[in-house]
């Protein structure tokens, strides 16, 4: 399926747009880190709990639930949330 | 044209003097990324390189003494979760470590930790290449083995009730969090090691981190508070002393102390200190060559903790006695309205002959001395805010 990939997170992909797979959202990530590894522990802490200001959008609704299950014709969006200096 | 005897012993001294002059990288660390400042052999003109992770919050970038290549960098952003980069390049290229360090999962029910960010990088022992010590916020002990590329928990310290207990929670600690700092190798022995937490205390191991008793006698906790608990001691920033690895100087929330081991009690140093201006600070820094000297870099921690120069007149004050007194070193520092101060990491010093002094302030200004802290001149102003300062001298 399709996942955006936010700008903080380029040095991975190198661009915006990438293809992966999986049955849930964390099989996603998990998916995403063989093509991009150490991507998910920027997004994913060791308690596999998200990260504060990282943010997921399932076809335009947000999801704070990883096992959350994915379609392959689902679009996955990925955001950083974040305001200050 | 021959030369005479005279030219030829002339010549001999220069060239000696010349051996003796090495040039010197500062390592910058900063809230928006890292510099690195490259001297002349007089340590009088720098050049800067960077920045390195523009936009990354690096608490602390360190060469590794051993082959003077290695470069690792301790980065989060602020979205991102926390990561080390590695160079075996001196800079010139990055590759980020495969396993950062990270708390292990914790079981069904139980609540895990995670780590906000790397904190301290200390290289391991002369004997033992490719081990590096990292400590983190929240408080955790990591090693690696391989130069950086991957990171284990100790968890002696991690997992251990009881330290987790004196550790506290995120809200117990600093500001920008509770931090594991100030990790120690005796260069005589590898299995001996020193590690800091704020809060938590002063902690000692005599095999290699399997296990660790605190250190704290003799220094003070916050006045109401039991200091045999280790809850409430709080250390900024210990340093051993390269010429006699017996004598720790630590800065305290509570002071300027020393220890001369074996024994375990800490003497307070810092009561010579003029009253004005306190004993309070962050930095702490030793004498590559002469044990009874180090600098300290006072701040106000009256009423709210201002966390400012005192007055708003920034200096460093040194012993040259082991604390007895403390001399005030100012001269090129702004004379007033100099609000910044000095992090527990911003300032240290090289090795060369005499002595190079450098702080980084939280404004932004990194200052320079060549001759242990008599003169001071600033080498770069605009940064952002200075985390961390380290050198290293390039054989």
């Amino acid at each position: 399926m399709r996942i955006l990939i936010p700008t903080a997170l380029h040095s991975y992909t190198k661009k915006s747009w990438v293809e992966a797979n999986g049955a849930t959202l964390q099989a996603l990530l998990t998916d995403l880190d063989q093509h991009y590894p150490g991507i998910r522990f920027r997004m994913l802490d060791e308690q596999e709990q998200i990260r504060p200001h990282i943010r997921f959008f399932i076809n335009g609704d947000q999801t704070f639930d990883l096992t959350c299950p994915l379609h392959p014709t689902d679009e996955v969006l990925i955001v950083q949330a974040l305001s200050g200096g | 044209m021959a030369r005479s005897k005279k030219d030829a012993v002339s010549v001999t001294k220069s060239r000696r003097n010349k051996s003796r002059q090495q040039r010197v990288l500062i390592l910058v660390a900063t809230r928006k990324g890292a510099w690195i400042y490259q001297s002349d052999n007089a340590r009088k003109s720098w050049r800067a390189h960077g920045p390195h992770f523009l936009g990354h919050i690096i608490n602390h970038l360190m060469l590794d003494p051993r082959d003077q290549r290695t470069l690792l960098a301790a980065a989060k952003t602020g979205h991102l979760g926390p990561t080390l980069f590695r160079s075996t390049d001196r800079g010139r290229s990055w590759k980020e470590s495969s396993r950062s360090p990270a708390f292990a999962k914790a079981t069904d029910g139980a609540s895990g930790r995670s780590v906000d960010h790397t904190f301290w990088l200390t290289p391991g022992h002369a004997a033992e290449p490719g081990v590096w010590y990292a400590g983190t916020s929240p408080q955790g002990l990591f090693r690696s083995t391989d130069g950086g590329v991957t990171w284990d928990p100790f968890s002696s310290i991690n997992d251990d009730p009881q330290y987790r207990k004196w550790m506290g929670t995120v809200q117990d600690g600093t500001p920008d969090g509770p931090k594991l700092h100030s990790i120690i190798v005796d260069p005589r022995d590898a299995k001996h090691l020193y590690i800091a937490m704020s809060g938590g205390g002063v902690h000692e191991s005599v095999d290699g981190g399997r296990a660790f008793a605190p250190l704290t006698v003799g220094l003070k906790v916050v006045a109401g508070f039991d200091p045999s608990d280790m809850t409430f001691h709080d250390p900024h920033c210990i340093r051993m002393c390269p010429s006699n690895p017996d004598r720790l100087y630590q800065q305290n929330h509570t002071g300027i102390y020393r220890i001369d081991r074996p024994s375990r009690e800490w003497i307070h140093i810092g009561e010579s200190m003029p009253q004005r201006v306190g004993d309070i600070g962050f930095p702490m820094v030793v004498h590559p060559r002469d044990a009874a000297t180090a600098w300290v870099f006072p701040m106000d921690g009256s009423t709210v903790w201002p966390r400012t120069s005192p007055g708003g007149k920034p200096a460093v004050f040194v012993t040259h006695d082991g604390g007895k007194r403390w001399l005030r070193l100012a001269t090129g520092l702004p004379s007033r309205d100099a609000w910044w101060t000095v992090k527990r990491q911003a300032m240290t010093v090289d090795s060369g002959v005499p002595a190079g002094l450098y702080f980084g302030t939280t404004s932004g200004e990194l200052w320079a001395s060549r001759d242990e802290g008599v003169r001071w001149s600033c080498i770069a102003r605009h940064l952002p805010e200075i985390y961390a300062v380290e050198t290293a001298v390039l054989a």
